[in-house]
């Protein structure tokens, strides 16, 4: 069900500016990996890069190689709806449709994307929320409006959602920077039982969550202000927070700039 | 060292000064909308009975008391109706351009200059051009058809500031969530984005259906006028109720000015009863409600 992404000689363009440059990185299957780094270097960038959401901005634009299972996402012929129905993502503030209930708001992207019979969107949905360890705190009102829940039960509607439609791929940009210590717990607990089917990318500013979380580590910088970002070291988690090999994290790392 | 001041006379006395100035615009817009209101019902209720709206003026002499507005009635809402049907349609879908797809570009900021350009149109114009246009030189026949043409130029402007205003209103988070989940973008409009924007276009539609009601001077070129009951909007003159309001009061006898004052009643009522039911759709379809 998982799959491998594969990045090479990535650039991504805000109009003419370019806000991160030549980045390559192997994203394991069946793993959590974390971008850690500043504001503003370009990690939520890169992430949108990888489900073809960076483009929906307008002006907005990519050149390199994005390559999942070995296909590239950014061949002309690439259908960019497809690619964001098998990589999922989900987003810093919680963004339930306000007008569709937790029912509906799980079942959207299966209902927006063609017929699914009732009784099968119920199994869906039950599954999905389940899988969202939200299904217990919901199952009596599944109807109600998804806007209703607190923070941290709307971000986990919100990853029900994404997972409902089945994909690949989970990328999670700075889930937990909203909510309270004990969502955030139930949103780690939710990742690491989520990664024995998924590869889960997370960007996050904190540090301990990447620590705790993840297996592998990317760091990001810019060079300057101004400077496009770029990945300074990318490690297993353990060495990256042990023993970086670049004095860069190192700094970022123990809370020396940043 | 700063110490806790007390507030000093003069402010207290700006503040009352303010104030006083504040209820007393609240008043000045108000006393006038009490007293049209208190008008035109006192005046109106006169002859607001059965017969008023079940009859229309055909055969009605000079000087009798009875006759009503029934041709009237049918022929604003007629002509209130196409007139939506006409430019709800463009002026959502124009909306929709200028938000989701426009970019700010070249053709979309065209689009809203000349949208700023037709809501400036006095409603004399636009009941001029669709007189020029479509019945001298096109050569159709007066109708209620014509005078909703006229009626949608003006309201179409107003449909297009409002919904583009209630589109912008919507999270671009909410656009993005959807697009994440791999739903293509107009699916995207129509599942999410209008769904969210509803109570709002529709209130937007219903100020437009009410500005529109009212007016005289577009109708008087283009449905002309008639005292008899014209079921067909796109045959023959037709009457609407501005038109008859404007007609019985120009008339001499009281009991025709009678029928005026019940016939503005009546047109009050009406953009009542619309904006009524535009809340209960609103209502029945908003969030909130907790289904």
């Amino acid at each position: 069900m998982s799959k491998q992404i594969q990045v090479s000689g990535l650039d991504a363009y805000y109009g003419s500016h370019k806000a991160i440059e030549d980045v390559s990185m192997t994203i394991e299957p069946r793993s959590i990996t974390a971008f850690i780094g500043p504001s503003g270097c370009g990690k939520s960038t890169f992430l949108r890069t990888l489900n073809r959401m960076h483009e929906v901005i307008p002006g907005a634009r990519v050149e390199g190689k994005v390559l999942l299972d070995g296909e590239d996402l950014y061949a002309p012929t690439v259908e960019p709806v497809s690619v964001r129905r098998m990589i999922g993502m989900v987003f810093q503030r919680p963004n339930p449709f306000p007008t569709m209930s937790i029912y509906e708001n799980v079942a959207a992207g299966l209902r927006l994307n063609g017929r699914v019979s009732k009784s099968e969107m119920d199994g869906i949905v039950e599954e999905s929320l389940k899988g969202a360890n939200l299904w217990n705190e919901v199952k009596d009102r599944l109807n109600k409006p998804g806007a209703g829940l607190s923070g941290g039960q709307q971000q986990r509607l919100c990853i029900a959602r994404a997972i409902a439609v089945r994909p690949q791929v989970l990328l999670m940009d700075e889930p937990c920077s909203a909510l309270d210590p004990i969502s955030t717990l139930a949103i780690e607990d939710l990742m690491a039982k989520l990664k024995d089917q998924y590869t889960i990318v997370i960007v996050t500013h904190n540090m301990q969550q990447a620590a705790r979380v993840s297996d592998r580590t990317a760091f990001f910088n810019l060079a300057e202000q101004g400077k496009p970002g770029k990945v300074v070291e990318m490690d297993e988690t353990s060495r990256m927070f042990t023993n970086p090999s670049q004095k860069a994290t190192e700094d970022y790392i123990t809370g020396r700039f940043g | 060292m700063t110490t806790i001041q007390h507030i000093s006379t003069s402010r207290r006395i700006k503040d009352r000064v303010v104030q006083g100035l504040v209820y007393l615009a609240f008043a000045a817009a108000v006393v006038p909308l009490v007293s049209v209101l208190w008008l035109v019902i006192s005046n109106g209720l006169a002859r607001f009975d059965l017969e008023f709206l079940t009859h229309s003026m055909n055969g009605i002499g000079a000087r009798d008391a009875h006759g009503g507005a029934y041709h009237a009635i049918i022929g604003t809402l007629q002509q209130v109706l196409l007139a939506g049907v006409i430019s709800v349609p463009i002026g959502l879908f124009t909306a929709i351009y200028l938000v989701e797809y426009g970019n700010n570009g070249r053709l979309s900021r065209a689009i809203s200059f000349f949208v700023d350009v037709m809501t400036g149109i006095p409603s004399v114009v636009a009941g001029l051009f669709v007189f020029a246009f479509w019945i001298l030189f096109l050569g159709f026949e007066y109708s209620g058809w014509a005078g909703a043409l006229a009626l949608s130029i003006l309201m179409m402007p107003t449909v297009v500031r409002s919904a583009e205003e209630m589109l912008r209103l919507v999270p671009n988070d909410l656009r993005e969530a959807s697009y994440a989940l791999g739903v293509a973008k107009w699916r995207t409009i129509v599942k999410v984005v209008l769904p969210t924007a509803f109570t709002g276009i529709v209130t937007g539609i219903m100020l437009a259906v009410a500005r529109v009601a009212g007016e005289t001077a577009p109708l008087l070129m283009t449905v002309f006028f008639t005292n008899s009951i014209n079921h067909d909007p796109f045959s023959g003159p037709q009457m609407g109720l501005p038109l008859f309001v404007f007609d019985q009061a120009a008339r001499p006898n009281d009991t025709a000015v009678d029928r005026a004052w019940t016939g503005a009643l009546t047109l009050i009522l009406i953009v009542m009863l619309l904006n009524l039911v535009a809340r209960l759709i609103a209502w029945w379809r908003s969030p909130a409600r907790g289904r």
